[in-house]
């Protein structure tokens, strides 16, 4: 059954000028919904580097990707925003009263005022192998993820990768597959040790195989594959394969972004420079997935982005309404928003 | 300092380096097909790029972490490099690489 929700402003993408939106715009009392794909908060800090060192927020001399998402967390913790991971929007409609209607892939609908997109590089999408054709076989034969444990069962099954992914899901299928092929382009795995060891007493007992190489092309017909051919240094190699899973990782594509009617330059979202709205009125895009004259793609630059959104945003939503301009150290209205008075 | 890549379509550019900036960093600015997702934290493959066979001694063999983040993509070979990971300097002036397919933006 299809959900209906209805708020303020829906933000899509979770990373951190998303979620320092979230902060902006509660401070004008505009109620936040956040869609994301991944299923966490953080976006490319959460997801790319959580480990690595940022040097260039100011007021944090060095602060972690995981850190700074934990710290926008907590800070936008008093407006409540909500979280919906693991969705991607399918379509995004304007209403003829100005708002705005957008479907989810799993099945809900949000009725917004306002739409913020801080989608950074693009929705994380699975990386595709560099494999001639591999498009037609995908979600047929060639799968990217396994959502249901059955569409491999009795199958030839060829898994690669090299990481927890690849090596969970060997182990997984395993005992209902009929043949199981792991491939990685080395004997050296990121996966964790105990899956490693665990595979390769499966491979000593027989019940995989496991080949170094690299997929080079595959067979079949009418999205069914039915042979992997592998570039290997033994020389070239065909196994028969019914199913293909390949695990790569993720990588940032526009994706639907691009299918919404918005002036788009080179992959980004064309917004002015008062508003950082969209062509579309009601739009706005903040972050590494706008473009202006002199954008530089620092965190710093979509917060700052998102102060400015939200003003603009808290004009559409409460049309007419005196907005005063107040600081956080001073305001008591605000300080009571934030739980501190 | 004249750095020549070869991008995905065949095409020759002489690209003026930079003494301490990333090749990476380089071949960005110029606006080739290179996506560079991560932005030089080696947390992505998307600056793969194939190293001349003359210049591999020059540039020397990927770090572990460099050689783990390669295998998220399919199609490394002996001569396989991030180029984040390869500095400028006087040593590497003339460098001749190609971008592999899995560094263009739509990849």
């Amino acid at each position: 059954m299809t959900t209906e929700i209805t708020t303020d402003v829906v933000v899509i993408g979770a990373g951190p000028c998303g979620l320092f939106a979230a902060f902006e715009l509660g401070l004008l009392d505009l109620k936040c919904h956040f869609i994301d794909i991944l299923d966490r908060p953080g976006g490319q800090c959460a997801e790319l580097y959580p480990e690595k060192p940022i040097y260039d927020i100011p007021g944090f001399p060095v602060v972690t990707g995981q850190q700074l998402t934990d710290n926008l967390m907590a800070q936008i913790a008093p407006f409540a925003p909500e979280f919906h991971f693991n969705r991607m929007i399918n379509t995004i409609e304007r209403q003829e009263d100005g708002s705005f209607r957008l479907s989810t892939d799993a099945d809900e609908v949000f009725h917004a005022k306002v739409v913020v997109i801080a989608a950074g590089g693009g929705s994380f999408q699975p990386k595709r192998p560099p494999v001639d054709g591999i498009e037609a076989f995908e979600n047929k034969s060639v799968f990217y993820s396994v959502r249901k444990m059955d569409d491999f069962r009795g199958q030839d099954v060829v898994i690669v990768g090299g990481g927890d992914s690849a090596l969970d899901w060997t182990l997984n299928l395993q005992p209902i597959v009929r043949s199981l092929t792991l491939v990685h382009r080395r004997a050296v795995f990121k996966a964790a040790p105990a899956s490693v060891n665990k595979m390769q007493e499966l491979v000593g007992e027989g019940k995989i195989n496991f080949l170094t190489g690299q997929i080079a092309k595959l067979d079949g017909e009418d999205g069914q594959i039915n042979h992997v051919h592998l570039t290997t240094d033994a020389g070239d190699l065909s196994v028969p394969a019914t199913r293909l899973l390949p695990f790569f990782g993720l990588t940032m594509k526009l994706g639907p972004v691009a299918d919404w009617g918005l002036e788009l330059n080179d992959n980004t979202i064309v917004v002015d420079t008062e508003k950082f709205e969209t062509s579309v009125p009601g739009i706005f895009a903040i972050g590494d997935i706008n473009s202006y004259p002199g954008k530089l793609k620092l965190i710093l630059s979509g917060f700052h982005e998102a102060a400015l959104m939200a003003q603009a945003a808290k004009a559409i939503v409460s049309p007419g309404e005196r907005v005063v301009f107040q600081y956080t150290t001073s305001s008591t209205k605000l300080q009571k928003k934030l739980g501190v008075a | 300092m004249i750095i020549h890549v070869t991008d995905q379509a065949g095409e020759n550019h002489e690209l003026e380096g930079l003494e301490g900036w990333r090749v990476m960093e380089v071949i960005r600015d110029w606006g080739l097909n290179i996506k560079a997702e991560c932005g030089g934290a080696m947390s992505c493959a998307t600056c793969h790029v194939y190293v001349d066979k003359d210049w591999l001694d020059v540039v020397g063999a990927p770090s572990d972490e460099e050689e783990d983040m390669l295998d998220s993509v399919g199609d490394v070979r002996s001569n396989s490099r991030l180029c984040c990971q390869i500095l400028c300097s006087d040593a590497i002036d003339g460098l001749k690489l190609t971008l592999a397919s899995s560094a263009a933006k739509d990849a």
